[in-house]
């Protein structure tokens, strides 16, 4: 009997979230010719609509959890956390972005489109179940994020971040191929579950050191794009560099779903092995909050500052993949979720602030804007609370979260050291809010104009989301955990 | 809903009213946030409802519903009459502090009651809360209001000593959260009461080192709040350079929250690292005493002067602490209040006289008792509280700390009283130098007495440190009472040179009648 390849309409419908972006992608960048100039602004509202389209397509999926296309991607809750996360990171930036593109006089539909696409990677990259799919997804996602990186080619700035991140991006791409080329020859497969079942076949130890090898080749491409060190060098002048919306938008998706290919190649198909990979996770999420809060305190341009305190967030995150527990995989999300909208936040006011050219990036600039405008700062400063970990705000709560996951795998000195580390992090948060309310206004506050409507909209959301996770943390906690215990 | 949920949820009601008032309306903020904690102090003054008649020992008003269910973590609250005085004098100070900043604040009035009221929630949250969780959200959360009253509307240096406190007290915390986490993963909750009694049972097990470990993260970080010699380096810049209702709450509630959270946590829980720990915490609190005495006797700048008699007044309540003693414990306790009555009143009159004269220095000033006779009576008195003269509060705090380290050690307990001749030393030489001599004429016109406002702001201070010196009675029996219950266990284990009878004393007769109960 033949084998029926053609897939089954349950596998379309768990796949739609993508299909529906793909397909605003192209037909907004068909549209815009038959838009006037002034009639561009109708793309962001296009745009919105399909994420919120997908969105919906994205929970309904998770109605019906399962595989799909010959087990090559997976829809169950963790998926669709991440699916859900980095689809809302997309509506918030394009909300931040309207005001920014018209400043610049750059508006136009590529932007929207490769926005679409860069999550459309980030939704695959979540529901992969397989090795060549994330690397797909992976790929999708980072080629629209190199081009969105240097997407004012005029800009010198823009220029050199798009091209240091695409250049180092790749290299660190080859060794995540090499990796996966690895293991399928140490294993005969690219499934993650037959993955992890080769590798709990009782006889098969004599080729543990190659998965392990392969491991430590995949971990090299993962710390790339999630930043942790020492594969960290590129994010400060990337993030600087890029169009602050852009920035923003990097910080959290890509980053939200690179953590997530992370968490469950290292939790399903490398779990056998865990002794292996432990440490070398546990030393880098070390370093990397050392790097990244010691580096930040010596900032004095708020996008490189804020650069490198999402190095440290990411070696907060890598604390909770050390702990590899059921606790840590949810602490992780939580925690990646609160950090979407307190560091979203952080940035649409930078977005805001900065103005044409990036004029105002400087922590100095920002002299007297709690007076000025004090709901803008009002907004900022409990996003700057959250990440520095402030209680009732989600970033505590989560920073709570995934040390609560490091104490019970036994990591009393990183939990110690890591939470010493955030003390040093309150001090670059607090010259921010030190400049704000502490200082007179200057000449950059003085002719800043009121905030847009998009850019409000996604700093109160932000700042809502924020505040719910660390006063209401329950509905999402428990979401995470359910995910959690599906995914081992 | 008890009484005493209204009483911490009202400030935040009050903060989220007060932000949305329009900037402009100054006088209505100012009367509301007056109003407002004034009213919260009469409902705080129900509180002592239960301990009235008779004193329970135990915790009342007590609040216990799930707030996040996994981790399990609770808004349980309730008080005992350790808690009961402290929740009552931050209400008593809170509508004070707003007096206090009437005309001093005159620049984003707003921002400035705002914050006092959120200071006030945080503050009355820690002295309730008895969920671990929910005392490390209330511990952080008065931290922001004040970072902000000191970094906004403090003096020159405002912003480095703001920071600077911020920064301690986050190290500080940070390892007191680790060690709540550690704890939570041994016991499976939250729960203090839940803990505690898991720990002395022994049902929670925690080997001797463990308990070690744990015991120093969290005294570490009340260590630093209190603040304890060598870690006392914020609190002169924080003090100096904070506007006057901020100085007041910080030294008169905000340090109480380190020695609370000794007394009530960190001895308790971890009695025998306690108990070995006590010889060098005692010899830095030794240190604390005389060396905050005698640096607050070379200071040029009188704020200054008061703060660092804060380290030395504190070095009692961390001696009597750790004397294990019921008379050292309710020394204490008692200190606690009077340090935040009389250093309290302290500060608010040095701000009288920074508004008469703008300046802080010592030698700017002299002669004061000839145009401001009334002002330089108050100032009397609170001075002679201060440094202890009987028939006033302090003395009775530190009488009962001396005594009950004597039980333990006599030595330690003539060194600590070193601690007390200095104070009037540099307390008598601050008068003289401040108040007689000639006054200069610049100085004369610049010098009105105290007027209404001032009047209402002293005079309850003034009757509350006659009264906490003279009826003792009206204070003590709750405090006993719920040392006496944090004693017992600790009791049961101690050695024999501390099984020495007391000698019969008045002022603490009331502890004994209660020992003798038990």
């Amino acid at each position: 009997m033949p084998v029926n390849f053609a897939p089954s309409a349950a596998d379309y419908l768990r796949f739609l979230p993508e299909i529906i972006m793909i397909v605003a992608g192209t037909l907004i960048m068909f549209i815009e010719p038959l838009l006037g100039e002034k009639r561009k602004e109708g793309l962001s509202f296009l745009t919105v609509v399909a994420f919120l389209a997908a969105l919906v397509a994205a929970v309904m999926a998770n109605n019906d959890p399962g595989t799909a296309f010959s087990k090559m991607l997976i829809v169950d809750s963790f998926a669709t956390f991440f699916r859900v996360l980095v689809i809302g990171v997309g509506i918030l930036t394009v909300l931040c972005s309207a005001q920014y593109l018209r400043i610049e006089h750059a508006a136009s539909a590529e932007y929207y489109a490769l926005l679409l696409f860069s999550v459309t990677g980030q939704c695959i990259m979540a529901a992969a179940n397989e090795l060549i799919m994330i690397f797909i997804g992976l790929e999708i996602s980072s080629i629209a994020t190199y081009i969105l990186a240097g997407y004012l080619r005029d800009d010198k700035r823009n220029n050199e971040a798009a091209l240091k991140y695409f250049l180092l991006g790749s290299f660190a791409t080859a060794f995540l191929l090499y990796g996966i080329a690895w293991i399928y020859g140490t294993t005969g497969s690219t499934n993650l579950t037959d993955i992890r079942t080769y590798l709990l076949t009782p006889g098969s130890q004599r080729n543990v050191t190659l998965a392990s090898i392969s491991a430590a080749l995949m971990f090299v491409g993962f710390a790339f794009k999630v930043s942790a060190a020492p594969f960290q060098v590129w994010a400060p002048d990337v993030y600087q560099g890029a169009p602050a919306p852009v920035t923003l938008f990097m910080s959290a998706g890509p980053k939200a779903a690179a953590f997530a290919v992370f968490l469950r190649v290292f939790n399903t198909a490398f779990a056998p092995i865990t002794d292996r990979w432990e440490p070398f996770v546990w030393s880098s999420a070390l370093l990397t909050m050392i790097i990244g809060n010691f580096a930040a305190l010596a900032q004095s341009n708020i996008k490189r500052l804020l650069a490198y305190s999402s190095i440290a967030h990411a070696g907060y995150v890598m604390v909770a993949v050390a702990a590899h527990n059921q606790v840590g995989i949810a602490a992780a999300m939580f925690y990646l979720a609160a950090y979407a909208f307190m560091n979203i936040g952080a940035f649409a006011v930078v977005t805001h602030f900065s103005r044409q050219g990036e004029k105002y990036v400087n922590v100095e600039d920002l002299a007297g804007l709690g007076w000025k405008q004090p709901v803008t700062a009002a907004l900022f400063s409990i996003f700057l609370l959250s990440l520095i970990g402030v209680p009732l705000t989600g970033g505590f709560f989560g920073k709570f979260y995934i040390f609560k996951a490091a104490l019970d795998a036994h990591l009393v000195w990183l939990s110690v050291l890591g939470l010493l580390n955030s003390a040093v992090a309150a001090y670059y948060y607090l010259r921010i809010l030190v400049v704000m309310y502490m200082q007179e206004p200057g000449e950059s506050t003085a002719t800043l104009q009121p905030l847009g409507i998009g850019i409000r909209t996604a700093l109160w959301a932000s700042a809502l989301g924020t505040l719910i996770l660390g006063i209401f943390p329950s509905t999402l906690l428990n979401f995470a955990r359910n995910a959690s215990v599906l995914i081992k | 809903m008890t009484l005493l949920d209204v009483v911490i949820f009202l400030p935040l009601v009050a903060f989220l009213i007060v932000l949305v008032l329009p900037k402009d309306s100054r006088d209505a903020i100012r009367t509301f946030s007056l109003v407002s904690s004034t009213a919260i102090f009469l409902l705080s003054l129900g509180l002592i409802g239960p301990f009235w008649f008779a004193s329970p020992g135990k915790f009342v008003f007590e609040t216990d519903i799930p707030w996040i269910d996994s981790p399990a973590i609770h808004y349980h609250v309730a008080i005992d009459g350790i808690s009961l005085w402290l929740v009552i004098l931050t209400t008593l100070l809170t509508p004070i502090c707003v007096l206090v900043s009437w005309r001093s604040v005159d620049k984003r009035v707003k921002e400035f009651f705002a914050f006092l009221l959120l200071l006030e929630f945080g503050l009355v949250g820690v002295f309730c809360a008895l969920d671990f969780f929910l005392f490390f959200v209330f511990w952080e959360v008065s931290l922001v209001p004040m970072y902000f009253l000191i970094g906004v509307w403090g003096h020159d240096r405002r912003i480095y000593a703001a920071v600077k406190f911020f920064l301690y007290t986050m190290a500080g915390s940070a390892l007191m959260l680790v060690a709540i986490i550690y704890l939570y993963n041994q016991a499976g909750t939250f729960d203090y009461v839940k803990i505690l009694a898991g720990l002395q049972n022994r049902s929670i097990a925690v080997t001797y080192q463990e308990q070690f470990l744990l015991f120093l993260a969290f005294f570490i970080a009340f260590a630093i709040k209190v603040p304890l010699f060598p870690l006392h380096t914020w609190l002169p810049d924080a003090h100096v350079e904070a506007p006057t209702a901020g100085s007041v709450m910080l030294a008169s509630v905000m340090l109480k929250m380190g020695t609370y959270g000794l007394l009530r946590f960190c001895v308790p829980m971890f009695p025998a690292a306690a108990r070995n720990a006590a010889g060098w915490i005692s010899v830095l609190a030794i240190i604390g005493i005389i060396y905050g005495a005698l640096v607050a006797m070379v200071q040029p700048n009188m704020k200054k002067l008061v703060a660092y008699s804060s380290v030395s007044h504190l070095g009692f309540v961390v001696l009597g602490i750790f004397s294990f003693t019921q008379q050292g414990f309710d020394g204490a306790v008692y200190q606690m209040l009077n340090h935040g009555v009389s250093t309290g009143a302290l500060f608010i009159l040095v701000g009288f006289l920074y508004e008469r004269r703008h300046s802080l220095e010592i030698a700017a000033y002299g002669g004061v008792a000839t145009p401001a006779p009334k002002l330089s009576t108050v100032f009397m008195i609170t001075m002679l509280a201060s440094i202890g003269l009987p028939m006033l509060n302090n003395f009775v705090g530190e009488y009962l700390v001396l005594q009950g380290v004597s039980i333990v050690n006599f030595r330690w307990a003539v060194f600590a009283a070193i601690g007390v001749i200095l104070s009037a030393c540099y307390m008598l030489w601050l008068y003289q130098r401040l108040f007689f001599g000639p006054a200069s004429d610049d100085l004369t016109h610049h010098m009105p007495d105290l007027n209404i406002r001032e009047y209402v702001i002293i005079v309850p201070l003034i009757a509350l440190m006659l009264w906490m010196g003279t009826f003792t009675q009206s204070f003590i029996p709750p405090i006993s009472a719920s040392n006496g219950v944090l004693l017992g266990p600790i009791d049961a284990r101690r050695d024999v040179h501390v099984l020495r009878a007391p000698p019969e004393e008045p002022f603490t007769h009331a502890s004994r009648e209660l020992a003798n109960a038990r």
